[in-house]
């Protein structure tokens, strides 16, 4: 999301799930949207159907691809590679829209220059796609009147995030791809409330709606606290920031509210010996997950279905959620146990309702402003922003001006993966959600029915490398990188699956948990973990 | 402009073998090779030529060869036949007298084609050249007139013109639903759409029914003139002709007449150096009936299940891929040419008041004659059946006809003076149809002649709305039961409820039509039903669980081939006497009858 | 809402009735006598159930193709013939239409007729009563039992599959499983087979639906009017008229579906989306649909648990909370607030985050909150 905050001023979503339709190309790009968000696959299926053409970059060839005009297997890593090339394609093509560039961005010259010289030979080498197909997609993409890009974790989860989100934030408004509907950057968000808790600042970097930590800003939230403006002014640590920080002795206690470090981050055997090395470790959640084992105090919590609140999706609408049944035994909603705690350490949180709640937080939060569970119950759901009570909410970012006033270009080039293949380790793996499992299976696992069609770990490869290595479909393989190794079963994958060279895991499973091999590498800016490119070896065993 | 090359030579001495499937069948090509043998034997292939025809039109008398510029007709022709036609074709080429068609054995002969009774009512405008040119050769079908229209109308008509011409010939399209072509080419030429199809509907599906292979076996030239033809009025570049995979002779020589014709500009781009481009593919079905219909030939075309989807909208606003598609049947289409070069007034000039031009049916059932006829519009049933059919097989008089197919009519023999056109037909419960024509005598059960024609809708149902699917299947199983004596009293009124039901609901023609053989046999043969309900009586015998076998005392010499014969012991006699039939052991085999020597043995 | 399906006005041209459709603006046409105005471009059922008149139907769904195969929703026009399915017909100015009359009752309830009469009847324990477009309709007409009894289709089916029971005995045939598989989700599962009496929608070679590469969204369930589709989950655990029906968002991932759960005693046995609300519109996935009985599975954590001699223990809320305080505020005390950090939660609602973040922020004074967004 810093990526797009950085070229735009904001990091969500451009334009909104009902209007992908209407693009004349979607550019789908590090997404397994059929899977991962099924609904909005229903509606490229369903765009592809009525004439939109649909172009995948992915090292997997995912079920999209079936309804896809072309799948590009791109070589992981290389995304900035290939889009580079694109532009460049575009840019000579005198398809860059150049009115667009003048009048809604700055800062286009230094691409420029990267741009018109760009050595397409090389960059097909770099991605693993061939030159003529870098032109095919390029002049669909650069002579669509509308063109999408939706994209999710497969351009996020890498060292060069923010960059390739960039790149793409590049190439959208290189073409005047903004501000309408059927174009914008679509980021898909993975969880359905990973964009509220990004918009209310469960961030280190800023204050609710994305205020930054200036003195300003400090001092207004403060006195909407009622507190005294003591914070400071440099953000905190970030997740795997906080695991070394644990480790190196400097972070004492950890509260932890619904997630499942243990499964779902990197390199798993640092975030055990940093969640042991705290004094203090709290985990609040609705299963005894593999964390939530380690902490010195679990606080029951109520899943979803047991409270009243709101979620803000991945196209920032924000929907009423209702309590359907009762919590379980002495469960409580996450909003009671924070507010006794919150009162506990001398936190003015006198909420009678979640309505209240709500009520502090447009009041706080500017995109919110206009929010209100009366405005909800009467009106459905709003999207920020949504600054006052009469204001309708907003289907299309930038549409006039960016948020950030003129869209800000940057120039960036492709740099390898810090964990790049080895003759020890020469496939790169992959990592991602499978369509019947959601993140760490805690849910999925316990539901019934549900719970029978997947449950078990694998790992894809494809057929040309698992002759290679006499692996045969359904066998038992160990997947070695520097971090360590699982045990699995291997899914030799013929037409579909990753292109050779390529594994791929989900992350969901106890048994052979994906995350326990991959690295730490950080994207610099926005610290998000290289997730998707990890240097391995499989063998087989027994 | 180009005109059509007709410079080849023709061959001094013709002799037409029909190759049509019917003769095919019956070893005509054997025939043909033995002639050609024996041509190239004598060193005669200068002079003497064979051509393999299409269909002549009498099948029934296959297969059959025409010989010399005066159409001398050999029925039948064995290999015994044909090495004495060719002792007259070599020698004095006067016809060989034993060999020539009678009307019954020891009848005058009659020498030529032309004058045999079967063609004397006919007129022959789609037919015109079937059995006449080879098929497979286009210099053969350019010296008979093919491409002349087309050549002439791109050259000096517009596309509106040809409309015209052929909305003012009265041509209605002949696949069925008889609308007017001309009306039809209007209403796509009008619509919106960057790309327009012609397409050629060859799914001929009716049982019996075979004009429409005929035309493509005889005379495919004349199809894609035609389709040219049209898709040059209505605005068309691309078009298919979906035609069934079990007509294979059908599909290899449209094959060929696509390809010979792309390769002298006659199709593809650029037509005759005019502009106007088409270009035709073939798709070939897998006989399901109902892709006849045309939505849901549109569906089979575009690699879907055949199913019909209602209209509007119709194909000619949104058919083939959502494009406005013009869809014309194959006979249809071999009149254009015609109509082109012949003006519309000459087609109109032929046929009565809203029925114009020529209509080929598919003769077949109880008459001597069975084959393809083609007649002018207007015909009685009786002058069909009679003069054309040459009247009854048997000695039984015919009692109906069925017209139209199994979504046509049954007609009763009071009737017969009903004049073969849309109206008056449509008027006692029957249609033109496809031309399926089948004429019975009294030998067939009409409760079973119904059931029989339903049973094939219903096969052939696709299954998408309630009436076709389940309608017809309840009347199926009640027309069932009634021909296997379980008939129950209210029977006729739920057939009839249901039928209504049917025709009325049903979302295409397959479904609202499929109750008509029931429904006609109800209105005009009611008093079968009847007495296969109440009386548990079948007065045809036909049906098998209602008749029995009995004796006729006054034939039976008492030889006792029937007894020795019969499976189940059920038939005994008094010591040298007549013998009886027991009708509770009798299981109605039938092969006492069939063994009896002195026909004394009957059903009743 | 998209307005999908719609036959181009274009088309209607060539129908009996066009009379000066203009593109955008309101067409008007009498309903039984009653003017009524609709949007060009829509069909005569839409706009009749916009107008609150019924007409019966089974296999419309506002999220497919018009299809007319069920001929229920047959209506009489002015200078149409025959009797044009309303679903498939679209409205054309001054159009005159007349959904009821004896006629059109009487096609109508033997049609009905006919459907039972090839129809495993078994309401006393089918998961549909109550929610059954045949039944409903069987009701609507009267029908007790079917004059037109004949041969019926079995129930033999042999699919292992967790989720999804199929009963062709009581399928109708209309289609809308095979269509939704298609038009919907892409997966075309589901195709029609055979011809004649014996057509059904079906997997290729009969396949279970696991072989037939279904996805298990439970789209084919949500759409089917009859038993012949039905969840397993939550089979014999509530009739359709004992259930509470509650409107949620739902908690996977971040499209935020519009979902509705059905309860009984305050457990929940079923969950489908409401047609109208997006982003979703009636669709779901398989981890929404099916994905909700983990919140009465027996390892929900219940009671609070406080690490005593190295074992969790269960404790009170007041015990585990004023430890986890005194010790937080200990730290930040002793350390400052930088020593603590929380880590906020995607799955938790806005307010709880809010909350969360503030009393990080708030409360012990640090920025170090984060959260999986970066994962």
């Amino acid at each position: 999301m810093a990526g797009l905050a950085a070229s735009f001023g904001s990091g969500a979503m451009t334009n909104s799930i009902d209007d992908l339709g209407q693009a004349d190309v979607v550019l789908v790009i590090g997404s397994n949207t059929t899977e991962a968000h099924p609904i909005i696959g229903i509606e490229l299926k369903k765009a592809a159907r009525s004439g939109t053409r649909i172009y995948v970059v992915d090292p997997r060839r995912i079920r999209l691809a079936d309804h896809a005009e072309k799948w590009f297997p791109v070589d992981p890593g290389a995304n900035i590679a290939l889009l580079n090339a694109v532009m460049s394609v575009i840019l000579n093509a005198g398809l860059a829209d150049e009115e667009f560039i003048a009048s809604r961005t700055e800062s286009f010259e230094p691409l420029r220059e990267l741009l018109v010289g760009y050595d397409l030979e090389k960059a097909a080498e770099t991605c693993g796609i061939s030159v003529d197909d870098i032109r095919e997609l390029a002049m669909a993409y650069g002579s669509a009147e509308r063109a999408s890009i939706v994209y999710a974790m497969g351009v996020t989860q890498h060292a060069s995030g923010t960059n390739q989100v960039r790149v793409l934030a590049n190439l959208a408004m290189m073409t005047g791809n903004i501000g309408r509907p059927g174009t914008g950057v679509n980021p898909l968000r993975g969880q359905n409330n990973v964009q509220g808790a990004c918009d209310l600042a469960c961030l280190p970097n800023c204050l609710p709606g994305y205020q930054p930590l200036s003195a300003g800003s400090l001092e207004r939230v403060c006195e909407l606290w009622e507190m005294e403006p003591e914070l400071p002014s440099v953000p905190g640590l970030t997740l795997v920031e906080m695991m070394e920080a644990a480790t190196a002795g400097e972070l004492k206690a950890m509260y932890i509210m619904g997630e499942n470090p243990v499964i779902a981050d990197p390199d798993q055997a640092h975030v055990l010996e940093a969640l042991e090395a705290l004094d203090l470790l709290v985990v609040q959640d609705i299963f005894m997950t593999e964390t939530a084992a380690l902490a010195d105090v679990v606080l029951p919590a109520a899943s979803f279905l047991e409270k009243r609140g709101t979620f803000t999706n991945t196209d920032r609408r924000i929907r009423s959620v209702w309590p359907v049944v009762d919590s379980p035994g002495e469960a409580l909603t996450d909003l009671e146990i924070v507010m006794r705690l919150s009162k506990l350490l001398g936190v003015d949180a006198d909420y009678s309702t979640a309505a209240d709640v709500m009520d502090e937080m447009s009041a706080v939060t500017p995109q919110y402003g206009g929010v209100s569970y009366r405005r909800l119950e009467t009106e459905g759901d709003l999207r920020w922003p949504c600054p006052d009570e009469s204001h309708p909410g907003t289907e299309i970012l930038h549409a006039e001006t960016f948020t950030r006033g003129l869209g800000a270009f940057v120039a960036v080039d492709f740099e390898p993966a810090p964990d790049t293949v080895t003759p020890q380790r020469p496939l790169v793996m992959t990592t991602g959600r499978h369509l019947w499992n959601f993140h760490t299976d805690t849910m999925t696992s316990r539901s019934s029915g549900l719970c029978e069609l997947n449950a078990q770990s694998y790992v894809e490869i494809n057929t040309v490398d698992a002759d290679g290595l006499g692996i045969c479909d359904g066998d038992r393989v160990e997947v070695t990188s520097k971090h360590g190794s699982v045990e699995t079963h291997a899914r030799v994958m013929r037409r579909k699956g990753p292109k050779p060279g390529v594994v791929f895991m989900p992350f969901h499973f106890a048994d052979a948990p994906a995350n326990r091999i991959t690295g730490t590498d950080l994207d610099p800016v926005a610290k998000i973990p290289s997730l998707k490119v990890t240097s391995v070896s499989v063998r087989k065993i027994g | 402009m180009i005109a059509p090359d007709t410079s080849t030579p023709r061959a001094a001495y013709e002799v037409r073998v029909c190759a049509g499937s019917a003769c095919v069948a019956n070893g005509s090509l054997q025939i043909a090779q033995r002639f050609e043998e024996a041509i190239a034997r004598n060193g005669l292939a200068g002079s003497v030529r064979v051509i393999k025809t299409g269909c002549h039109g009498l099948c029934a008398r296959g297969p059959v060869v025409v010989v010399g510029p005066d159409g001398v007709f050999y029925p039948a022709v064995d290999l015994d036949a044909a090495d004495r036609i060719i002792v007259s074709v070599l020698g004095d080429r006067e016809p060989v007298e034993p060999l020539l068609f009678r009307e019954s054995p020891g009848a005058d002969s009659i020498a030529r084609y032309a004058d045999v009774p079967f063609n004397a009512r006919q007129q022959r405008i789609v037919l015109r050249n079937c059995g006449v040119i080879d098929p497979e050769s286009l210099d053969s079908a350019f010296a008979a007139g093919d491409y002349v229209a087309l050549s002439t109308a791109l050259a000096t008509m517009t596309p509106e013109q040809v409309i015209e011409m052929v909305r003012d010939s009265g041509l209605r399209g002949r696949g069925g639903a008889g609308f007017s072509t001309g009306m039809k080419w209007q209403l796509a030429r009008a619509a919106e759409g960057d790309l327009k199809y012609l397409c050629c509907n060859a799914d001929e599906g009716d049982p019996g029914a075979f004009m429409d292979r005929a035309v493509l076996e005889g005379d495919p030239h004349a199809v894609l003139e035609g389709m040219a033809l049209a898709a040059y009025a209505i605005g068309a570049s691309e078009g298919y002709v979906y035609v069934r995979a079990e007509y294979p002779l059908a599909v290899k020589r449209l094959r060929k007449a696509i390809a010979d014709a792309e390769a002298r500009g006659l199709l593809g781009k650029d037509i005759m150096g005019s502009g106007f481009s088409y270009s035709v593919s073939i798709r070939e079905g897998a006989g399901a009936f109902v892709c006849g219909e045309e939505t849901a030939l549109i569906a089979s075309v575009e690699g879907r299940r055949g199913m019909p989807r209602p209209r509007p909208p119709f194909p000619t606003t949104s058919g083939l891929w959502n494009r406005p598609t013009c869809i014309n049947n194959v006979e249809t289409l071999a009149n254009i040419p015609w109509i082109v070069a012949n003006g519309a007034e000459a087609y109109a000039a032929i046929g009565t008041g809203n029925s114009k031009g020529t209509k080929v049916f598919a003769l077949t059932g109880h008459v001597h004659y069975t084959g393809l006829v083609e007649v002018p519009m207007g015909l009685t049933v009786r002058e069909m059946v009679h003069e054309i059919g040459g009247g009854s097989s048997s000695e039984r008089p015919i009692k109906a006809v069925q017209i139209g197919g199994p979504s046509g009519g049954c007609l009763p023999a009071s009737l017969f003076d009903t004049h073969i056109d849309y109206d008056a037909l449509a008027s006692v419960g029957a249609v033109v149809g496809s031309g399926g024509l089948v004429a019975v005598d009294k030998s067939t059960c009409m409760v079973e002649f119904a059931r029989y024609f339903l049973a094939f809708t219903q096969d052939e149902s696709c299954g998408k709305c309630v009436p076709c699917r389940i309608g017809t299947k309840r009347m199926l199983e009640i027309v069932t039961r009634i021909t296997e004596g379980h008939g129950q009293p209210g029977d006729i009124e739920t057939l009839e409820r249901l039928g209504n039901l049917v025709r009325s609901t049903s979302l295409c023609a397959l479904g609202g039509t499929a109750a008509n053989p029931v429904l006609t046999t109800l209105k005009y043969f009611r008093e079968e039903y009847e007495e296969h309900i109440s009386e548990k009586k079948c007065r045809a015998h036909a049906c098998g669980a209602l008749s029995t076998y009995a004796v006729i005392p006054e034939k039976c010499k008492g030889c006792g081939v029937c007894k020795k014969n019969c499976p189940v012991n059920a038939i005994s006699s008094v010591i040298k006497e007549q013998y009886t039939i027991d009708p509770d052991t009798c299981v109605k085999c039938g092969i006492c009858e069939a063994k009896c020597p002195f026909d004394a043995i009957i059903r009743v | 809402m998209n307005t999908r399906g719609i036959i181009n006005t274009s088309a209607v041209a060539t129908g009996a009735q066009a009379t000066g459709v203009v593109e955008g603006s309101m067409v008007t046409l009498a309903i039984d006598g009653r003017v009524v105005t609709a949007r060009p471009g829509a069909t005569v059922l839409e706009t009749c159930r916009e107008a609150g008149v019924h007409i019966p139907t089974l296999c419309h769904d506002p999220r497919l193709e018009p299809y007319g195969a069920c001929r229920l929703c047959i209506v009489e026009i002015e200078g149409m013939r025959g009797y044009p399915t309303s679903c498939t017909t679209v409205v054309a100015q001054d159009m005159a239409v007349t959904t009821t009359s004896e006629t059109l009752r009487a096609l109508r309830s033997d049609l009905v007729e006919l459907l039972l009469s090839d129809h495993k009847v078994e309401c006393l324990t089918c998961e549909a009563s109550g929610g059954c477009g045949l039944q409903d309709l069987a009701y609507e007409f009267g029908i007790e039992t079917s004059r037109f009894e004949g041969a019926k289709h079995v129930s033999e089916v042999d699919d292992p599959n967790p989720l999804i029971a199929r009963d062709p005995a009581k399928c109708i045939s209309c289609g809308r499983c095979v269509r939704i598989c298609d038009e919907v989700q892409g997966c075309h599962v589901w195709g029609h087979t055979k011809r004649g009496f014996d057509a059904l929608p079906d997997t290729p070679s009969s396949v279970s639906l696991l072989d037939a590469g279904c996805e298990f969204c439970g789209q084919c369930v949500s759409t089917c009017p009859t038993g012949a589709l039905t969840d397993r989950v939550g089979r014999f655990r509530g009739r359709r008229w004992e259930v509470t029906w509650t409107e949620t968002t739902c908690g996977y991932c971040g499209v935020g579906c519009a979902i509705e759960f059905a309860t009984k005693g305050g457990q929940i046995v079923g969950a489908r989306a409401p047609l109208d609300k997006g982003p979703n519109y009636g669709n779901l996935c398989a981890k929404g649909r099916y994905g909700w009985s983990f919140a009465q599975h027996p390892d929900r954590l219940t009671t609070p648990l406080v690490r005593r001699d190295g074992e969790l223990t269960p404790a009170t809320w007041d015990e585990a909370l004023s430890l986890v305080a005194q010790k937080l505020a200990a730290i930040r005390d002793e350390h400052t607030g930088s020593a603590v950090a929380g880590l906020a939660s995607a799955k938790c609602t806005n307010e709880e985050n809010y909350l969360f973040q503030k009393l990080l922020r708030a409360g012990i004074g640090t920025h170090n909150i984060d959260h999986c967004a970066r994962l």
